[in-house]
């Protein structure tokens, strides 16, 4: 299995030039990485090439990684049902560089290209209809990035008084407790709180 | 005579609409009762799931698989588990693969005869589901004798199922398949050869079989239209590839052809239990239903009251969790409703990176205003209740 996704993925680099810039194979799963600008031209090559024949379009979402210059990913899913393959398209961007839309080539990348816009501010141009999706009307911010806290910024409640429901800052009566977790299973290569001293007069 | 100015009528189907299937709001542009434009709103019951997958560890994230696909909640706790089995690289033993198998197909019975029966229901029929949801009740008590819950099992664990089914279980659900068939023939007749079941259903909502593929559409939507694709059969997973059952299709990849295929495919559901029930009672089906290495899974109760190994185990796996490799898995499983995956990122912390949930009915919906357009506005819940929608994963 692995061996043959390999050897599409070679091909799929070597067809499309410069536009896809690696392939990976991992868990029986081949990952392209293509370039933003280039999306257009990989999806419809993928969907259309005799050896590819991705005609359906399975899944579309960001991921983000704070850290990186280029934060989000942008993860593609498809999948041949002749030829029984999947495959994994990964373009890069920022919150302020918009990537082309697939919808022209794949209808059902529609409301996928909208969660990714709602939820993590990715931008699409040539999206037919590019509104919020998932979150309330009006909703402000990017709830599934890594910097929007677990608890959101606002909430609501029915106010008697005005007959509607209000938006009000976040109250928590117990502070939100995220605990530190991170310790290795065995022993630690890190000073543990309270160690420090005991190392000091070594 | 003056000019007339001609308006298309506009309503609100939903949110709280009985044939909407949960909170669904359909904003339906009308022209005279003929439906020219559906915006689905969605998002009424958005909780955030994929957020709170991030915030929590492998272990208790698998109780929000549960509450997606309320319906059939074990096939969605299988994606996930097979996503995490895939990175950690671990087996299932043979017995786990069993069960699974044994619940995924109950799972499937009971979506579909919640479906089947509400589908009938939004065309007029108001018997089908009086006996459907008795036999699903039955389902259910399946589903609590296991895990002890009705609904949110939380029984599919990283590495197995939670508990061994008692022998008396086993053969409660072999009592139970021989009488659900006849219950099956008899819904047939309430509504197969039914006439206006017929007129309701009949090349209404027909998909095309590309353009089902390109919305990304999967399971019962696809095979409606012809294409025989199911991962249980293209991909398989567990021990679906020892299991003989069909796969039904369809011509017209109408409302119709649908329920026939759901029907079927119970039936089908049925012949794969009772593969199952025989294979758990054979030796090699005996046997461990949990992975054997405690830094994966927790260690018996019992066995933690004695051993201090085990305690310690215990409490590191209830607080930390254990760790997941670093890396990437699409997991997707057939579930009732079509292709439930989840791909998953880890960073090598307890705690998924990303989780994302592909969930199959958010393609189908996206594709109603071009099922709808042209229909008559009662077509509508016709065509939402084949599409066998559950807002639970929807909206996530």
């Amino acid at each position: 299995m692995d061996e043959t996704l390999k050897e599409l993925g070679e091909t799929i680099v070597a067809a499309l030039g410069g536009a896809v810039s690696a392939y990976k194979v991992a868990f029986g799963q081949l990952t392209l990485d293509a370039r933003a600008d280039d999306l257009i031209k990989v999806m419809t090559f993928l969907r259309d090439d005799p050896r590819c024949q991705f005609v359906s379009f399975i899944d579309g979402c960001a991921v983000d990684w704070p850290a990186r210059e280029k934060r989000f990913d942008v993860v593609y899913h498809l999948l041949s049902p002749k030829l029984n393959r999947r495959v994994r398209v990964k373009v890069e961007t920022d919150e302020a560089t918009p990537v082309p839309s697939v919808v022209p080539v794949y209808s059902g990348a529609d409301w996928f290209e909208r969660e990714a816009y709602d939820l993590y501010g990715v931008l699409f141009v040539g999206h037919p209809d590019m509104r919020r999706i998932l979150t309330d009307y009006g909703f402000e911010g990017y709830p599934l990035r890594k910097d929007f806290p677990l608890t959101g910024f606002v909430e609501v409640r029915w106010d008697d008084e005005v007959k509607r429901v209000v938006y009000n800052p976040v109250r928590l009566s117990q502070e939100f407790r995220n605990f530190d977790f991170l310790s290795p299973w065995e022993g630690t290569d890190y000073a543990l709180p309270g160690d420090e001293k005991a190392k000091r007069s070594e | 005579m003056a000019e007339q100015s001609l308006r298309n009528f506009t309503i609100n189907f939903g949110p709280q609409h009985p044939a909407a299937h949960g909170v669904l709001r359909l904003v339906l542009e009308l022209d005279g009762e003929v439906v020219e434009r559906v915006d689905p709103h969605i998002g009424l019951l958005h909780r955030g799931t994929e957020k709170l997958i991030e915030h929590k560890t492998y272990l208790q994230n698998i109780g929000y698989f549960d509450r997606l696909d309320y319906v059939a909640p074990m096939n969605q706790e299988h994606a996930f588990c097979l996503a995490a089995e895939r990175l950690l690289a671990i087996p299932v033993p043979r017995r786990a693969q069993l069960i699974r198998v044994l619940y995924c197909e109950i799972g499937r019975l009971l979506s579909h005869l919640l479906n089947v029966t509400t589908q009938a229901m939004d065309v007029g029929a108001l018997t089908p589901p009086l006996w459907g949801f008795e036999e699903r009740e039955k389902l259910m008590v399946f589903y609590e004798r296991a895990s002890g819950s009705r609904m949110h099992a939380k029984y599919f664990r990283i590495g197995g199922v939670h508990q061994d089914l008692p022998e008396k279980l086993i053969d409660d659900i072999e009592a139970f398949c021989d009488p659900f068939l006849k219950v099956c023939d008899d819904l047939e007749e309430l509504l197969t050869d039914n006439r206006i079941f017929k007129q309701r259903n009949v090349d209404i909502g027909v998909v095309k079989l590309a353009d089902a593929w390109a919305w990304g559409f999967s399971g019962v939507m696809v095979r409606g239209s012809g294409a025989a694709w199911d991962l249980r059969k293209s991909q398989p997973y567990e021990c679906y590839d020892e299991m003989e059952f069909d796969i039904p299709i369809g011509k017209n990849g109408d409302c119709y052809d649908r329920y026939c295929i759901r029907m079927e495919e119970m039936r089908q559901s049925v012949r794969i239990m009772r593969q199952c029930i025989d294979k758990l009672r054979l030796p090699d089906g005996k046997g461990p239903v949990m992975y054997q290495d405690n830094k994966i899974v927790p260690p018996r109760r019992g066995e933690m009251k004695r051993s201090m190994e085990a305690l310690i185990h215990h409490f590191k796996l209830y607080t930390e969790g254990f760790h997941v490799p670093a890396g990437e898995v699409y997991a997707a499983v057939e579930a009732p409703k079509g292709e439930f995956g989840v791909y998953l990122v880890a960073d090598g912390t307890n705690k998924p990176y990303r989780c994302k949930i592909r969930a199959p009915s958010f393609p189908h919906l996206q594709a109603m205003h071009a099922m709808c357009r042209g229909h008559m506005l009662a077509d509508v819940a016709a065509i939402l209740g084949s599409i066998d929608i559950v807002f639970g994963e929807v909206d996530r």
